[in-house]
């Protein structure tokens, strides 16, 4: 079993919900990024999103795209972003690592030399925003043979039809889009999203967990109380941004560990 | 099973949330398009309105300046507008409102295809926003005014290096968030499936009219024809009808900026190698991680790093030949075509000229050489006057 089940394995005995906390390596700088990536497992993250920062991010609202540029900027490649997983896999951190990126960077470097290098660096799951399940096939058959699984996206104008084939080649967890439209801190969940998510519980079995727009301990608990999951991203890097700089890691912990505690705090009120 | 690919290029490489409206626009697009109501809705707006057929004028001047091929222009540059683009604008806006879509939303590059879409949404009461980078604005002014004139949205997009692909991002974000009741017109043969198919096939009048037309004038088919490549549309609907035809050479002008040695270039398909951009497998500017390379032309329609994945097949079959043409050279031809034939060409069509001039050198009098002249130069009058000027004083300074 990989860590990513195991991970929702646990968190189903204990009644907890999974905070999956998104940042792009090598932000807001090289030098920093590990230590960042260590304050935001520490503070709670269940499981941990990178980001393989992308020039042209087309799921990606204002937040995420400058955040991508400048970690482009800074020099941040996909090898740089693999040898990070292994340097924290050495210090010792377990919990699941999936990369978020986009296909042509997995491309450029070569798909089978990618899933061998990330597979023995540790990370365990890939998300593409711009690989839809029904282009998938190439995708899936190599990164299957390495035990990396590719997660797909549920987007509230996704057909049964298409849901069918989402779950068909997806395996670790769903992400589900909260809203039609790109990454982005947004004030309001909508409200068509239970309905949503318990359309999709009715196409799959594997867990599901929510993004976009997601920022608030407010929305987490909200959420938790019907998905398996939530993954917040915009919202925690405009945390980095608006923190004084010797204040970052403080910030980032209290933001984190109030996410955190939402996603308990819900599943036991519906206990 | 694999739709919209040709051979390995193509493919719709986009967020799931757009999956469902793609799959729709293909089912529409496969249901209509043959269906005899919407072609001749389309046929009689083109007629009535956008001034079809485009004359296919000879080039007496220029033939006998490079000795004695004939060559034809096929007059793009006399549509309502002024450039090919009008074309696929049209019939996209007929194909959204029968899809009950009631907004547009579009990029624009030279901001040729942006005005056409203003025009299309004028004319059939569509609410219209096109996105143009800050960059082309201000090199296409003439463009950025009637298109507010013509009651367009017009957001100038400020991220990456401001020109088309720019565009084309927030275009697609626009997109992904106004989905259900959206129809994003894109302007190229670029982009997910079912877009590189259904441009083609709307500007493949282009061709199919050059063909009855030369065949009548001349009674064969012509030896060549050469088309600017920027996505490649109306290129590929030039090409189109003569692919069939083995013995007609295609040639494909892409832009060469600053010379094609340089790192200011626009020709993909001369120097990019294989990725995704923009939702399609193609050949793509980019560097060793997978990042897009910047792009220069000094025609903004050109100015982009990706090329339609029909020309990457049509490149690697050797069916047609790429070739590139940069900005100097696109100038001189500006001029000349002025100056020897009294008309004024886009800077993206004075690439094909340019490139014409140097084939028709290589061609005997009895042979036929077509050149599309994808639209008129009076978006570009400031900007290649100023060029034309700069050109001139470093050439004197030189000597
Ligand atoms: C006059 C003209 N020609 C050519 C192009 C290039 O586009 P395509 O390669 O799709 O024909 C443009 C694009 O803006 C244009 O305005």
């Amino acid at each position: 079993m990989n860590r990513i089940q195991v991970t929702f394995d646990q968190l189903k005995q204990t009644g907890e919900k999974a905070l999956i906390p998104y940042i792009p390596v090598g932000y807001p700088a090289l030098e920093t990024t590990e230590e960042l990536i260590r304050t935001i497992c520490e503070s709670g993250a269940d499981l941990l999103e990178l980001g393989v920062p992308n020039g042209d991010p087309l799921a990606d609202g204002p937040t995420i795209q400058a955040a991508s540029t400048q970690a482009i900027a800074n020099g941040t490649t996909l090898r740089y972003c693999i040898q990070v997983v292994q340097r924290l896999r050495q210090s010792g951190l377990d919990l699941p690592i999936i990369f978020m990126g986009y296909c042509n960077s997995f491309l450029a470097y070569g798909l089978e030399s990618f899933a061998r290098d990330a597979k023995n660096a540790g990370v365990d799951g890939l998300i593409i925003p711009d690989l839809p399940s029904t282009m998938a096939g190439p995708w899936v058959d190599i990164f299957r043979q390495h035990e990396i699984d590719l997660i797909f996206f549920l987007a509230p104008t996704t057909s049964e039809e298409r849901a069918a084939s989402v779950v068909e080649q997806g395996t670790g967890f769903v992400y589900c889009i909260s809203v039609t439209g790109v990454t982005g801190a947004r004030d309001e969940l909508p409200e068509e999203l239970p309905q949503f998510i318990s359309q999709a519980r009715e196409a799959t079995s594997l867990p599901l967990c929510v993004g976009f727009g997601i920022s608030t301990p407010k929305h987490v608990a909200e959420v938790s109380q019907y998905a398996d999951g939530v993954i917040v991203g915009s919202a925690l890097l405009q945390v980095i941004n608006h923190a004084p700089k010797d204040q970052m890691h403080t910030k980032v912990r209290e933001y984190v560990s109030s996410l955190k505690e939402a996603t308990i705090s819900a599943a036991s009120s519906t206990r | 099973m694999m739709k919209g690919f040709f051979g390995q290029f193509g493919g719709a490489y986009v967020a799931e949330t757009l999956m469902g409206n793609l799959e729709q626009l293909e089912q529409q697009y496969e249901q209509l398009k043959d269906d005899a109501q919407f072609r001749s809705e389309i046929a009689q707006l083109l007629n009535e309105f956008v001034g079809r057929p485009t004359p296919l004028t000879p080039l007496r001047k220029m033939s006998k300046d490079t000795g004695g091929a004939k060559i034809y222009l096929k007059r793009e540059d006399l549509t309502h507008t002024g450039a090919h683009k009008i074309n696929n604008a049209l019939a996209q806006a007929v194909l959204a409102k029968r899809m009950g879509k009631h907004r547009i939303v579009a990029e624009t590059g030279a901001g040729q295809h942006g005005v056409a879409v203003a025009t299309a949404c004028s004319l059939l009461g569509l609410e219209c926003v096109v996105y143009m980078g800050a960059l082309d604005a201000e090199r296409q002014a003439p463009n950025v005014q009637r298109m507010k004139l013509l009651g367009a949205d017009l957001r100038l997009v400020h991220i990456g290096q401001r020109t088309l692909k720019d565009a084309i991002s927030e275009a697609i974000r626009d997109w992904i968030t106004n989905v259900r009741e959206t129809h994003y017109l894109l302007g190229s043969a670029v982009g997910p499936h079912p877009f590189p198919t259904m441009v083609r096939d709307f500007q493949s009048v282009i061709g199919e009219e050059t063909k009855s037309q030369i065949l009548q004038l001349e009674n064969r088919l012509p030896d060549c024809v050469i088309a600017c490549v920027g996505g490649g549309s109306n290129a590929i609907g030039m090409f189109s009808p003569f692919i069939e035809h083995e013995e007609v050479r295609l040639i494909g002008v892409q832009a060469a900026g600053e010379g094609i040695e340089t790192t200011h270039h626009a020709s993909p398909l001369i120097k990019g190698s294989l990725g995704i951009f923009q939702g399609v497998y193609t050949y793509i500017l980019q560097n060793a991680d997978g990042h897009i390379q910047e792009t220069h032309s000094i025609a903004p329609g050109l100015d982009y790093p990706g090329a339609g994945p029909q020309h990457s097949h049509l490149k690697n079959t050797g069916r047609a030949e790429y070739a590139y043409i940069d900005d100097r050279e696109a100038l001189e031809a500006f001029e000349y075509l002025c100056r020897e034939e009294g008309i004024l060409p886009a800077l993206e069509s004075s690439h094909a000229v340019a490139h014409a001039l140097k084939v028709a050198k290589t061609m005997t009098e009895d042979q036929i050489l077509v050149v599309n002249l994808s639209g008129r130069g009076d978006k570009d009058l400031s900007q290649a006057i100023e060029a034309l000027e700069r050109m001139n004083k470093e050439e004197v300074s030189i000597r």
